[in-house]
């Protein structure tokens, strides 16, 4: 395994790293982390599990087993990644890996919501220029995301990154961790409680 | 952007406030937690040093890891059994309701709260798991989340969310005989795609929704997250809200009128405007089975595998993949495909009208000799009621294996696994490469009923042919 892992913490504004290619549309969460990697009670030896099952068929063929991708940051997908079940357990196994971002044509929705709350951008970008990164044949492919600019750049091309702009602020306030913000507004959220119908009816029984 | 739908009702009932970035802070009228997902998040309360902020709005029960032959404790394996243990001491640390095994209402989580009453029309329900769109067949508004915010919702009760839009789909006319909410549903998601849902929360509608029983309406919205949308709804009707009646967490006597007539007021207005609206005849559905790698993947019973060049170019990816991975040719028909292993259980098709039309099709008949057949009832209260019926007693004489309620071989979280590439017929949600707990196991999703037939004949079969 790499290097001690050490989650990300407060404003996120640049992340420069070399990319890692996943070929496939509809890579689902159950391929990211298996079920049986579910049987834990905390997130810590996920990383060493991610795509295990893929990686098992592919016999060290598997991206995330090749060498030359062995200090990758940033991922690089295809369409409706990480769909299927919920499991935080998918980006904590790629981030424990080493993942830093994702950039991909689509994504699924609750993946993303998971993978903003643990602090990894998810940028979408056209399927011809996500096609043109895998085309590559260059290995230690680099790019550098600006968050602030939202413009990822390599050596000698420029990419113009999407993201849901609620995503890119919580990042660059350091805001995305969300507890804190929720706690702020306590008493909105009692009085809130109070104002909903079903908050009188009789409910334990 | 949609407007005056029920969707739009419910989210801005529970809008606590609008956050910096852009996004709402939703308030989380119901929370439900299992062993899988809340445990991470238990440990980031602690880390925190914060509580449970309303602990009487979490309902929690074991479902995932539970073992179907033997429940008695310990489990056999470890790791399952520190999993149960951490819930029922976490919730027992935090006052957290807890339906334990042998508590008569332990299940599937989306099992289990329908039946109690806890679910309800208006609420906004969340749950560490994707298939919380079931419970929008209530009129509430339900989804999946992860463990990041399961911390969220028992730290503040809230989430911090965007709105999704709205696209109705409109089904017309009604399911012809031998043809379930099952079929409708995956016939929806290969029309629409498994991920035209990204952004959405689906409303199903129409004639034919509106003919289904509430456990039918729970196998149509479950599956929303199939087609990528992670909520799915109905709007209540008369059918909501007599199923909910007299049950357990129901609001009772002056309470029940309110409910009621609150209850009442909540359907999407005859005008509102929706994102996007599809319509799709209801009466042209068939039997469907599955013969890829995703739910989109399915075809008619009488249809054949489809042919690369009568897909979509953004189709083509997945198709040589599942081809490859499930070793069918294209232009191969599914009809006839031999079958290893057959499943019946579920959060989408677990529930005791499930457990009825199967039985009914295997009623006087045998499990053929190849097929290892097992059905795993969704809660105690599918299996009590059951019993109660003798279905229990049909599906042993007809050689299914009757097994104790649990998740089970929809994930292959214990220890009911496909071996090797063996095929199995299942009434679950996903066939996703691996995910019945092999790595090259094959599923094929279809109804409860086409998977009874698919035992007798040891091969997939057209459940028609059983039924007059």
């Amino acid at each position: 395994m790499k290097s001690e892992f050490i989650p990300p913490i407060g404003k996120i504004t640049q992340i420069n790293g070399q990319c890692i290619s996943l070929i496939g549309n509809d890579i689902d969460t159950d391929r990211i982390i298996p079920a049986r990697f579910l049987k834990c009670v905390n997130f810590d030896s996920l990383g060493e599990s991610v795509f295990e099952d893929d990686r098992l068929t592919l016999n060290g063929r598997h991206p995330f087993d090749l060498e030359e991708n062995k200090n990758a940051t940033i991922l690089i997908v295809n369409s409706n990644f990480g769909c299927g079940s919920s499991r935080e357990h998918a980006p904590q196994a790629l981030m424990r890996w080493g993942i830093k971002a994702i950039i991909g044509e689509s994504f699924a929705d609750i993946f993303y919501s998971n993978c903003i709350a643990i602090g990894i951008p998810c940028f979408t970008l056209p399927k011809t220029s996500i096609q043109e990164i895998q085309k590559t044949r260059e290995i230690n492919f680099f790019l550098e995301i600006d968050l602030k600019s939202s413009i990822a750049r390599s050596k000698d091309l420029n990419f113009i990154l999407e993201i849901k702009e609620s995503s890119r602020k919580m990042f660059l306030s350091g805001e995305w961790d969300a507890t804190a913000t929720l706690l702020k507004n306590e008493t909105l959220v009692e009085k809130k409680f109070k104002e909903l119908p079903y908050s009188k009816f009789e409910y334990v029984n | 952007m949609s407007q005056n739908t029920l969707f739009d009702k419910v989210w801005d009932l529970h809008k606590v406030s609008s956050l910096p970035g852009g996004s709402d802070q939703i308030f989380i009228g119901l929370h439900l937690i299992h062993e899988v997902t809340s445990p991470q998040a238990f440990g980031a309360l602690k880390d925190k040093n914060l509580k449970v902020k309303f602990p009487e709005r979490t309902v929690a029960t074991v479902d995932h890891i539970v073992p179907t032959d033997n429940q008695s404790r310990p489990f056999k394996d470890n790791l399952a059994e520190q999993m149960i243990e951490t819930l029922e001491k976490n919730c027992l640390e935090h006052k957290i309701r807890f339906f334990n095994i042998g508590s008569g209402n332990q299940g599937i989580v989306h099992v289990v709260a329908p039946e109690l009453g806890l679910t309800q029309p208006g609420m906004t329900i969340a749950c560490g798991d994707s298939h919380t769109s079931t419970h929008g067949a209530f009129g509430s508004i339900a989804f999946g989340i992860g463990t990041s915010q399961v911390r969220d919702v028992l730290a503040t009760q809230t989430i911090a969310m965007n709105k999704l839009k709205v696209r109705q789909i409109w089904c017309d006319n009604k399911l012809s005989k031998g043809v379930y909410a099952k079929d409708l549903v995956l016939h929806i998601i290969n029309e629409l795609g498994v991920k035209a849902g990204v952004g959405f929360a689906y409303e199903f509608a129409g004639p034919a929704i509106d003919a289904l029983s509430m456990e039918e309406r729970m196998t149509i919205c479950n599956m929303s997250i199939e087609g990528g949308a992670r909520c799915g709804y109905i709007n209540p009707d008369e059918k909501t809200f007599s199923y909910i009646k007299n049950k357990l967490c129901a609001p009772k006597n002056k309470h029940w009128d309110k409910a009621l007539t609150w209850w009442k007021s909540l359907k999407s207005d005859q005008n509102s405007i929706y994102d996007d609206v599809i319509k799709l005849d209801a009466s042209k559905v068939e039997p469907t089975v599955t013969w890829g790698i995703t739910p989109g993947q399915s075809i008619s019973i009488n249809q054949q595998i489809p042919l690369l060049d009568d897909l979509s170019p953004n189709d083509k990816l997945v198709a040589k993949e599942a081809y490859e991975y499930m070793s069918f040719k294209p232009g191969q028909s599914i009809k006839d495909t031999p079958v290893d292993v057959c499943f019946i259980g579920s959060c989408t098709n677990g529930r005791i009208s499930d457990l009825r039309v199967a039985a009914k099709v295997l009623k006087d008949k045998k499990v053929s000799k190849n097929v290892k057949a097992f059905v795993v009832p969704g809660s105690e209260k599918v299996a009590y009621e059951a019993r109660q019926e003798g279905l229990d007693q049909i599906f042993r004489d007809s050689g299914f294996q009757w097994r104790e309620p649990g998740c089970s071989m929809c994930l292959a979280m214990n220890s009911d696994k496909l071996i090797g590439n063996q095929v199995s017929a299942s009434s679950s949600n996903r066939n996703f490469k691996g995910r019945q707990g092999s790595p090259s196991g094959r599923t094929l999703l279809m109804s409860p009923a086409m998977v009874a037939a698919a035992a007798i004949n040891g091969k997939v079969s057209d459940v028609r042919e059983f039924i007059n």
